[in-house]
């Protein structure tokens, strides 16, 4: 079985695959990689089913040690890698040899990097999925992020390796959007008029403080409806709330299950992975989209997805 | 958006997912009820009024039954709350009215769904000191002895509404009204884990370190949220619950004992 030395961990890499759905009942969010579009990319590239488990890497990439030969390839944002100084490219698979140290640094684009090899992170589930919770250090590699030291299995399932590069036009339009698209909150009618010109008016600026469970946003104060406080009830994933205080927070992978706060807004499920490539200080804005919008871009992202031409042999 | 059936009303809450009300009076639905994480600084008014709370809450929870009993492919999660229930589904398969017929199905036969006999659990709690920081303000608050409180937040069987918010996270009532308190106006960064708190007529216990605005009034030992071989969350649904006073010492031994 292939092993990874962590040499560096970066800072804040964690084991993730597509979440845990089905465990709301329990309180527990399905969590899951942040841009699971790049990660389910990286995965088809090694060869891989498009869930397996790779590494989530944020902002600063780490370093990497194969101990026996892998077939990877790196998705999402680019961290200016190396492999035994060689530069790798994004978006296409490439072998590391025995002995050979992958080598990410800061971010030159978004927030997120993945790293995903031939066979996936083998760790023990939680809950059916391999995703870190950081909250409940549950899942992952010890429910935590990577720390130097540490030694990732690698899956023993291996197809045939063959090279494969995501084709440009699936590049362009899977490109992380800063305006986001978003349907109505379910208490998007309590917010005045006003608040909601505001709303889809104004450039929101991500705060520092962002993290997994929700991307914290500054700007124009979105006035609170009267009242304020309503019934905690389910809130999705992307679901944009405002607290008191006016300042909006779109609820991310690790979300609370449930929340007490007003939605103005839900951004759609086609942007979800825009999300994951946000980072402190970029600014948004949101586009408001009707129901059957919203539906036709997942269809077309997925056809996108499913599609045979999507990667190149 | 909304639409009524049988004392319940939907709503879409994102491109695939609805919310399944039974809160019958919208009105009822602006009172109060934040998450525990707090992050508000104006003290409330209570939830809904308890009665309509309860009937609402077993509406809740027999529709979670059913889905249980008979899951929907497609439907691929479920969060409760006090009177509504967020329904995620694959947008790739269903449209919001098509999970809302196959919904009101289920709702129809919610006469006929018996819920399991509740389960009545005892968690050991040391009131006070540094395990409940914010006990003598709850006295001074509603002009009771320390004892009283105890005694108060002992003597009640709580319902467990929903869990929500982190994994294990109980949401309880109904609290005494003696008892009933505004959360904190200033939240804190972290409540250590196993703390107990108070907000409005709620009460619960906080299984990991998080922030959180609701008032502690002491801990307990028991791990609320455990790995695989006990059944991961200690609390279900539907459960009751009773608080038994512990003291420091035993609260020690517990620790050692369950480490």
């Amino acid at each position: 079985m292939g092993v990874i030395q962590v040499q560096e961990p970066g800072l804040f890499t964690t084991v993730q695959d597509l979440g845990r759905e089905g465990f709301g009942a329990m309180g527990v969010s399905a969590s899951g990689a942040a841009d699971a579009i790049s990660l389910r990319l990286g995965n088809r590239m090694v060869g891989n089913h498009e869930g397996a488990a790779g590494l989530e890497m944020t902002l600063l990439g780490g370093m990497f040690t194969f101990l026996e030969g892998a077939l990877l390839a790196l998705t999402g944002s680019d961290f200016g890698a190396t492999l035994d100084g060689k530069p790798v490219e994004l978006w296409s698979s490439f072998e590391a040899k025995a002995g050979q140290t992958l080598r990410l640094g800061p971010t030159r684009t978004g927030a997120r990097c993945y790293l995903c090899v031939q066979g996936g992170i083998a760790v023990e589930l939680f809950l059916g999925s391999a995703s870190t919770h950081i909250l409940s250090g549950l899942g992952g590699n010890e429910g935590r992020a990577l720390q130097k030291g540490d030694a990732l299995k690698i899956g023993a399932e291996r197809g045939a390796i063959h090279e494969r590069r995501l084709t440009a036009r699936a590049l362009k339009e899977l490109q992380p959007r800063k305006v986001l698209r978003v349907t109505k909150g379910p208490q998007s009618d309590w917010f005045p008029e006003s608040a909601r010109r505001l709303f889809y008016e104004s450039r929101y600026r991500v705060a520092e403080e962002s993290n997994r469970m929700g991307i914290r946003l500054e700007g124009a104060i979105v006035p609170v409806p009267s009242g304020g406080e309503m019934i905690s009830e389910g809130v999705s994933l992307g679901a944009i709330q405002v607290p008191e205080g006016g300042k909006p927070i779109i609820l991310f992978v690790e979300q609370q299950t449930t929340g007490g706060y007003p939605k103005i807004a839900n951004v759609i499920s086609a942007d979800l992975h825009s999300l994951g490539q946000l980072r402190p200080r970029d600014e948004i804005r949101f586009e408001r989209v009707d129901w059957e919008t919203a539906r036709a871009l997942l269809r077309e992202q997925e056809k996108l997805m499913a599609s045979e031409d999507l990667i190149s042999g | 958006m909304a639409t009524a059936s049988g004392g319940a009303r939907f709503e879409f809450a994102s491109d695939q997912s609805l919310l399944v009300y039974f809160d019958e009076l919208k009105e009822t639905s602006r009172a109060e009820s934040g998450p525990p994480q707090g992050e508000k600084g104006r003290a409330q008014a209570r939830p809904l009024q308890s009665q309509i709370a309860l009937q609402a809450n077993e509406k809740v929870r027999k529709l979670l039954r059913l889905l249980e009993l008979e899951p929907v492919a497609g439907v691929r999660n479920v969060h409760p709350a006090y009177c509504s229930l967020l329904v995620k589904f694959d947008g790739l398969r269903f449209r919001h009215h098509e999970v809302e017929s196959i919904l009101r199905g289920y709702l129809e036969r919610l006469e006929e769904i018996k819920l399991p006999e509740p389960r009545l659990l005892e968690i050991p709690v040391c009131y006070g000191g540094e395990f409940g920081p914010d006990l003598a303000e709850v006295c001074a608050i509603r002009g009771l002895t320390r004892a009283q409180v105890i005694e108060l937040h002992a003597s009640a069987e709580y319902l467990v509404y929903f869990l929500g918010f982190v994994p294990g996270f109980a949401y309880l009532g109904e609290l005494s009204e003696a008892l009933v308190t505004p959360r904190l106006a200033v939240p804190r960064r972290r409540v250590p884990a196993g703390s107990v708190g108070i907000a409005g007529n709620q009460t619960g216990v906080y299984p990991f370190a998080t922030p959180g605005g609701w008032r502690l009034i002491g801990r307990t030992p028991v791990a609320m949220f455990r790995d695989e071989r006990e059944g991961f969350s200690l609390l279900a649904i539907g459960d009751r619950v009773r608080f038994a006073p512990i003291s420091a010492e035993r609260f020690g031994e517990l620790e050692k004992e369950w480490a």
